[in-house]
This record gives C-alpha cells, sequence and structure tokens, in this order.
C-alpha cells in the first residue's frame, strides 16, 4: 500500500510539470519559515542567549558559522544523491535540483570560512589557521569550484548534466575520506593548543537558539533552491503549452 | 580479449617512449629547481631528519602525475580507438582497467622506483628512503585511478588541463596526507602500519569507484564529440 503509493509518486517526480505544482503551495510557506526562524533565532541567539564565560561575547557568530557549515555539507551530499538518481534514473529534474543548489552551497560555504575567520580572530588569536576542520571545508568549497567549472565548459545540456552528476557523485564517496584523513593530519602536526572541545558543554539558553538558527537555515535553503528549480525549470520548458497556459492565467489574475 | 588488450597496450608503452620519460624528466627537473631554489632545505637536513622534504616530494609526484593524467585518452579519443574499444569490448569495464593499469605503469611506478633517488636530492634520511619507495607504491594508484575519472571526463574538451587539475587535485588530498605522512613518521622512527593501512584504503576505494566513473565519463566525451 505505502510501497505502491511511494512507486507512484516516484513516478510523476519524472515530471517537471507535475513537481511544478505540487510546490506552488509550498514556496511561500518555506519563505515564511525561514524569515521567522531566522529573526527569532538571531534576535534570541545576539540578545538574550548568555555569554560565554570564556569568549565573551564573541561567540555568538557561532550562531551563523555552525549552520552554515552544516549546510555547506548537507547541500554537496544532497547534489551527490541528485547525482545519483539522475545518472541512474535519467531524471530531468535531478539536474535541475543540482543546478539550483550549486551556486548556494558555494555561497554558504564561504559564509561558513569567513565567519570561521572572523570568529578565529579573537578566539584562536589570528584570521587563518590550517586547523583540520577549516581545511575539510576549504576543500569543499574546491570541490564546489570544480563542478562549476565542468558546467561552465559543457555546452549541451544533457552531457552537462550527466558529467556534473558524475563529478558530484564521485566526489560524495570522497568527502569522508577527506575529512578523516585532514583531520589526522591537523592532530599529528598541529597540536590543539585553542581547542574549544575542552570547554563544558553548552547550556540549552546556548544551544536552543542554534537549533532555530539551524532550521532557519535549512528552510531559506529550501526556499531558494525551490525557487531556483521553479525558474529553472520554466525555462526549460519554455515552449510546453502548461507554461504557456500558466504564464496567461497569472496575468489573468 | 584481455590478452590482446593487454599485449596492445605493452606495445603501446614500449613504443611510445615519451609517455615514461616525459614525466619523470618533468620530476626531476622540478626537484632540481626545487633544491636550487632553497638549498636550505638540504643543508637543515643533513642535521637533523627533515619534514619538509616528503611533503614537496609528494606535491611533485601529484603535479607530475597531473601532466601525465591530461594525455591518458586523449590519444585514442581522438583516433577513434576509444569509441572502437568501449564498443566491441565485451566487458568495457575491463578494457578502461587496463588502460588505467598502463597509465599507472608508464607514471606511478617508475617514479617509485626513482623516488629513493629523488628523496636522496631533497634530503630525506637514508633510512626512510625504502619507506619512500613503499609509500609511493602504495599510494601513486590512486593517483591513476582517480585522475582516469578526471581525464575522461575532460578528455573532450579543447582545454582541459586546468579543469582537469580542479577536478582531480582534491581528491589527491588523502593521498598526499598519508604519503608524506608515512615517510616522515619512517624519518623519526614511528611506526608507519598506521599510514600502510591508510593509503591501502584509499588505493582500494578509488579502484572500486574509478573503473565505473572513468566507462560513465568516457561515454559522455565520446557523445561530446
Amino acid at each position: 500500500m505505502v510501497s505502491e503509493a511511494l512507486k507512484r509518486l516516484w513516478h510523476k517526480l519524472g515530471s517537471p510539470r507535475w513537481f511544478f505544482a505540487l510546490t506552488t503551495p509550498w514556496v511561500t510557506g518555506l519563505g515564511c519559515a525561514a524569515l521567522i526562524l531566522l529573526l527569532w533565532g538571531t534576535v534570541w541567539g545576539l540578545a538574550f542567549a548568555p555569554a560565554d564565560y570564556q569568549q565573551g561575547n564573541s561567540f555568538r557568530i557561532m550562531y551563523v558559522h555552525v549552520p552554515a557549515a552544516m549546510l555547506a555539507q548537507s547541500l554537496y551530499i544532497g547534489m551527490g544523491v541528485a547525482g545519483f538518481v539522475g545518472l541512474v534514473w535519467r531524471m530531468k529534474l535531478a539536474d535541475v535540483a543540482i543546478s539550483a543548489s550549486l551556486p548556494l552551497g558555494m555561497l554558504v560555504t564561504a559564509l561558513a570560512l569567513f565567519s570561521g575567520s572572523v570568529w578565529g580572530a579573537p578566539t584562536w588569536g589570528s584570521w587563518w589557521e590550517w586547523d583540520g576542520r577549516t581545511v575539510s571545508t576549504l576543500v569543499l568549497f574546491f570541490l564546489y569550484v570544480g563542478i562549476f567549472a565542468l558546467r561552465e565548459a559543457i555546452l549541451d545540456s544533457t552531457l552537462r548534466a550527466r558529467a556534473s552528476a558524475l563529478i558530484a557523485m564521485v566526489g560524495t564517496i570522497n568527502i569522508p575520506i577527506i575529512k578523516y584523513s585532514v583531520e589526522w593530519w591537523n592532530t599529528l602536526h598541529q597540536p590543539a593548543s585553542f581547542s574549544l572541545t575542552e570547554k563544558p558543554a553548552m547550556p540549552s539558553e546556548m544551544w536552543l537558539p542554534l537549533l532555530v538558527m539551524a532550521l532557519g537555515f535549512y528552510c531559506f535553503a529550501a526556499f531558494v533552491v525551490l525557487l531556483r528549480m521553479r525558474a529553472e525549470i520554466l525555462q526549460r520548458e519554455m515552449h510546453a503549452r502548461w507554461v504557456m497556459q500558466w504564464i496567461t492565467e497569472r496575468r489573468v489574475a | 580479449m584481455i590478452t590482446s588488450a593487454l599485449r596492445r597496450e605493452l606495445r603501446i608503452l614500449v613504443r611510445a617512449k615519451g609517455s615514461v620519460i616525459n614525466p619523470l624528466a618533468f620530476l626531476l627537473l622540478s626537484t632540481m629547481l626545487f633544491v636550487i631554489a632553497a638549498p636550505a632545505l638540504v643543508d637543515e637536513a643533513s642535521n637533523r631528519p627533515s619534514t619538509l622534504a616528503a611533503g614537496i616530494l609528494w606535491t611533485l609526484v601529484l603535479l607530475t602525475q597531473l601532466l601525465a593524467l591530461d594525455s591518458m585518452y586523449r590519444r585514442d579519443f581522438d583516433s577513434g580507438v576509444l569509441e572502437q574499444t568501449l564498443l566491441n569490448a565485451q566487458v568495457p569495464f575491463v578494457a578502461v582497467l587496463i588502460r588505467i593499469l598502463m597509465q599507472w605503469l608508464s607514471t606511478g611506478f617508475i617514479i617509485a622506483l626513482c623516488s629513493p633517488l629523488l628523496g636522496i636530492a631533497l634530503g630525506i634520511a637514508p633510512k626512510a628512503l625504502l619507506i619512500t619507495l613503499f609509500s609511493m607504491l602504495l599510494g601513486t594508484p590512486a593517483l591513476s585511478l582517480l585522475g582516469s575519472i578526471g581525464a575522461s571526463v575532460t578528455v573532450g574538451f579543447n582545454r582541459g588541463g586546468i579543469i582537469l587539475a580542479l577536478l582531480v587535485l582534491p581528491l589527491f588530498l588523502p593521498t598526499l596526507i598519508f604519503g608524506a605522512d608515512m615517510i616522515n613518521a619512517a624519518q623519526l622512527g614511528g611506526s608507519i602500519m598506521p599510514q600502510v593501512y591508510a593509503l591501502g584504503l584509499i588505493s582500494l576505494i578509488s579502484l572500486a569507484i574509478a573503473p565505473f566513473a572513468t566507462l560513465a565519463g568516457l561515454r559522455i566525451s565520446l557523445e561530446m564529440q
């Protein structure tokens, strides 16, 4: 029963038109959720959360840094999964998802690096440390850049879709290997003189705003990716009748 | 089929000596440049083991491999042999694997054999020279395997070199880390077993992914023509 419904959903996902119609009511909801959560989390985190006993107020950049770093990885893994779906089932929507998440993923990774650097200045005493996690985020950024360059170089849209799907998949398989090897490299070569793990676990007044911010970041990402996917679908199906109909309906409204 | 493919590739390897000599010459030349640019590197190494040298050697090997990868499928792609091979081969997967093996024999394997010499030039401690050879033998297969994926996707481009570097260098990072670390552990007299396991694991995972991904990449590139 459930598997039948899932199978039907899976087949319907092959149709960009069906996806477009399905997601129309989601856009406003996700946008509002993102706005509310981000505002709520920002005010709570910046104004009401208690200051850290070691880092004072500078720890508050965590409320941007941690969700950005989480999202940076999630978006790349999402691209890898979309790539797998696109290669195996030749689903058009998969490439639409990759092309929609790629620029956002690059920006969020850059934001994670930048906010980490700003946080590092008062806490570690330097703007850049070759710390294990910093380096693995930097490598993640280069993985994004690689797919971006590849997409720029291929003109044919079907081949571009297959090539970037393949590379996103290979990158996703390698992410854990890169992460562990960089962490190994760091622990051997650089003693953790400024370890954040040594401070006691955060009290709930500190991590609850972080949770809200993380949810807000994910809602925002879903909102942006969805908007970009819908725009991309309209562009690709420009000459389809349903797009014409949709546009005239909107004009009348 | 396998034996005839192997024989063909071996014959090419023997006849096209450039594919063996050129990367090696590049590696020797760039090592010489490094020693001349930073003489202090070797001077300091004569007093105490230099952990810089292993990292430099592995980085140069990475870059040499990258340059060699660009031409990995180029000739067969341009002449149409590649298309015929993939069409006719009973198991295209094996044909790809043989090509990767030959690429490794002509670059990684030869580089590994010469690495103790380069190690002396860069000032790696004598007791670690054999381990240098061993780390190259364990690590360079991963470079050929992962590099083959990037080469297969970019072979259709006119100037794919820089994109190949962007795609492949991040994937080379784990090999570089454990390869250099294994030499350093040997220089400092520590156990090298963790690095041996890690390099072996990376090469085996690459072996599991690369033939399939390369095949998919070559099919994409052939349609691009």
